[in-house]
């Protein structure tokens, strides 16, 4: 008798659990840089995303969530074995997060190979936007060229003749210099690349005041640029050579390492905490009310990822299993971005307006990235004419 | 000319930053055997306390003692805490437990501090430039760099070569087990030269701040040059720490400045030309060392034969 009862109890149980299940949440796997120099980036990202989900209440597009954030440490073997972990013991199935190209090269194969979906909310090099393009594989942020090519296009129409260019050897920064001499008329008066890992730039910095240009135009993400920002200033070259960059150039860390020194510098970026729309203005004032600082675009990438990972749960019946509903879901891009126009082009990478900034002096004297006007309209990349989906 | 020379004195420059870390490094193995690992966090201990104590009085001066006394004080902990445990142990436990130090010391960095960076200001006596020779401004801050170098580095001489404190040293890196049957207590020797060598990485960590930023993990890049430096110097070698530290800033820093423009020189394409330079270039010291280790094993300036 006891027996029979346990049984029915299990039973019961079991046809319990059954709806239980459907109503588990779904994993998200968020592989981001959180230690070492660049570590500030990744949080920003982090930080973002979450606010998304807690605004949502625990659930993006209505459909509950669990995030699980991991640190690459900038390693892509680091990262690449998260993602293998989370997908075999936690079946994770959707993943984002990752800020540096070389990682993602190391993460997005193994993901995308295991039929899980990768949605970027920052790195996109060139190698995975044209021939290498994937259905699975979204862009919410911009084709890393893209980014430059409307610093290119700044230049340009800054009158800059002369500028000198300088990057990280590795794809990231190939794609910055490729990008800004495609959308630059102008002569290149040298170019250089730097090390990822070098934090003293005196030898390039003495070759720029030979070279003598008009402008100066360098990507340095992260803790790199913070040193190369404050070495240009502290060889005088700040003053003297006008300097030409894309948002992750000159992020808020490296704005404040600079302080007034940075009034004056131009840069391009597809958003910023000034833009005059309904969405933006309720990130950037909630972003600040829950950390106390305003939000870089690396937030706000993350923040139109989740939001455009909720529209696509929503669409696709809160589930990721089915991948060519969860695909024909996430192409309507149903969600409104913090930038406001944007659309997925034929590689599942951003068309998207870029703008012009420069860094100026508010009132309570504080320096702020301030949009002055537009650069590229309905900007599309270089490389979606090559991949065929 | 005027290139040329501003470059060479970059490359001193950074020479003389990594012999401040080279030296403690090469110290401490030399005498007790040990592989610190953990040698970039006290670069980092002594760059987060003189940032700190320089935002909270505003003063250079004040911040610039505070750093040393912290660094080496963490390092005197660590030897007493950590260290002083695997000095009969093999090569791979030290590392294992000097790479653990470093999680932990990042960690507490950043759950004391935060991700955000700090920031110093170069002291405003110390701005701007000053004219070397004919037509050559360099930054007087950089120049001070080699200054303090330059002095920490005959002062180790002197302290080494001249002193009681040094001799004993200088024994213990010989022949431990006879310095301690003569009745010298080996252990307080070691944990003051474990003390001295923290104090020069927080010196490399205090001037380098106002030029970089102070942030979590800043010592890990400039450790695997230190490494670099001690193999082509000769391990545990401070005379070898400081021809390899030159050599390699020196080398390093040329190799970037005009390694492009010569292989523009040669190549047709321009741009292939400076992917190519920036490869080699960043192989530089490697190479290097590769070719030292060939003639010279125990490297240039061995410390015993």
């Amino acid at each position: 008798m006891r027996l029979v009862k346990s049984f029915a109890a299990a039973l019961v149980a079991t046809c319990l659990a059954v709806p239980a299940l459907a109503q588990a949440p779904v994993k998200i796997g968020l592989i981001t840089t959180l230690s070492g120099p660049g570590g500030y980036l990744g949080e920003d990202s982090r930080d973002a995303f979450q606010l998304a989900v807690e605004m949502g209440g625990g659930k993006l597009g209505g459909v509950p969530v669990q995030v699980m954030v991991e640190d690459d440490a900038l390693k892509p073997g680091q990262g690449k074995e998260i993602a293998e972990r989370l997908m075999k013991n936690e079946k994770v199935k959707l993943f984002t997060g990752i800020i540096f190209s070389n990682v993602l090269a190391a993460v997005a194969p193994e993901v995308l190979d295991g039929d899980g979906v990768y949605v970027s909310s920052n790195a996109a090099p060139s190698n995975f936007a044209g021939k290498e393009c994937h259905p699975n594989y979204f862009v919410l942020s911009w084709q890393n060229d893209t980014l430059h090519e409307s610093a290119g296009q700044y230049a340009t129409n800054l009158g800059f003749k002369k500028v000198f260019v300088l990057a990280p050897n590795y794809q990231a920064g190939k794609d910055a210099i490729a990008g800004f001499k495609r959308y630059f008329k102008g002569e290149i008066a040298g170019e250089i690349y730097t090390r990822l890992d070098q934090t003293d730039f005196a030898a390039e910095m003495a070759q720029i005041r030979a070279a003598k240009p008009d402008a100066v135009f360098q990507f340095h993400p992260g803790g790199l640029g913070i040193a190369f920002a404050r070495q240009y200033q502290q060889a005088g070259l700040l003053s003297t050579i006008p300097m030409v960059v894309a948002a992750p150039s000159m992020d808020l860390g490296i704005m404040k390492a600079l302080g007034e020194a940075s009034v004056g510098v131009n840069v391009s970026s597809h958003w910023n905490s000034d833009l005059d729309n309904a969405a933006n203005k309720e990130f950037v004032a909630a972003f600040q009310k829950k950390y106390n600082r305003l939000p870089s675009a690396y937030g706000a990438q993350a923040y139109d990822a989740a939001l455009a990972i909720g529209a696509a749960l929503k669409n696709a019946g809160g589930k990721v299993d089915d991948l060519k509903a969860f695909r024909t879901a996430m192409l309507k891009a149903d969600f409104a971005s913090v930038r406001g126009a944007f659309k997925f082009n034929n590689n599942q990478h951003p068309i998207q307006d870029w703008y012009a900034l420069k860094v100026e002096k508010d009132a309570s004297g504080n320096v702020v990235l301030v949009t002055k006007g537009k650069v590229l309209t309905n900007h599309a990349d270089f490389y979606a004419k090559d991949c065929k989906l | 000319m005027a290139l040329l020379i501003e470059q060479a004195l970059n490359g001193v420059q950074l020479g003389f930053t990594l012999f401040l870390l080279a030296a403690g490094l090469t110290l401490i193995f030399g005498i007790m055997g040990v592989i610190n690992l953990a040698h970039g966090s006290l670069f980092m201990i002594g760059a987060y306390a003189a940032a700190l104590t320089a935002a909270k009085t505003g003063s250079f001066l004040i911040a610039f003692p505070v750093g040393l006394v912290c660094a080496a004080i963490a390092g005197m902990v660590i030897e007493f805490l950590v260290v002083r445990r695997l000095y009969a142990r093999d090569h791979l436990d030290q590392v294992l437990a000097t790479f653990g130090l470093i999680l932990f010391f990042n960690q507490m960095t950043i759950i004391l501090f935060g991700r955000q960076p700090l920031f110093v200001e170069i002291p405003s006596w110390l701005e701007g430039s000053i004219p070397i020779v004919a037509g050559v401004q360099y930054p007087l801050y950089r120049f001070v760099i080699i200054l303090v170098g330059l002095l920490t580095a005959v002062g180790l001489y002197f302290l080494i070569a001249r002193t009681r404190i040094g001799m004993l040293i200088r024994a213990g890196a010989t022949n431990r087990d006879m310095v301690r049957a003569l009745g010298v207590d080996i252990k307080l020797l070691y944990t003051i030269v474990f003390g001295l060598g923290a104090m020069l990485a927080g010196l490399a960590g205090i001037m380098t701040g106002p030029i970089s930023a102070v942030q979590v993990g800043m010592g890990e890049h400039v450790l695997i040059l230190t490494f670099v430096v001690i193999i082509i110097g000769g391990v545990g070698s401070i005379k070898g720490a400081f021809a390899g530290a030159l050599i390699v800033g020196v080398v390093d820093t040329m190799m970037r400045a005009f390694l492009p423009a010569l292989m523009r020189h040669l190549m047709a394409s321009g741009s292939e030309a400076d992917a190519l330079a920036g490869g080699i270039s960043a192989m530089g010291v490697y190479l290097l060392m590769a070719i030292v280790l060939l003639i010279k094993p125990k490297g240039l300036l061995p410390a015993h034969g």
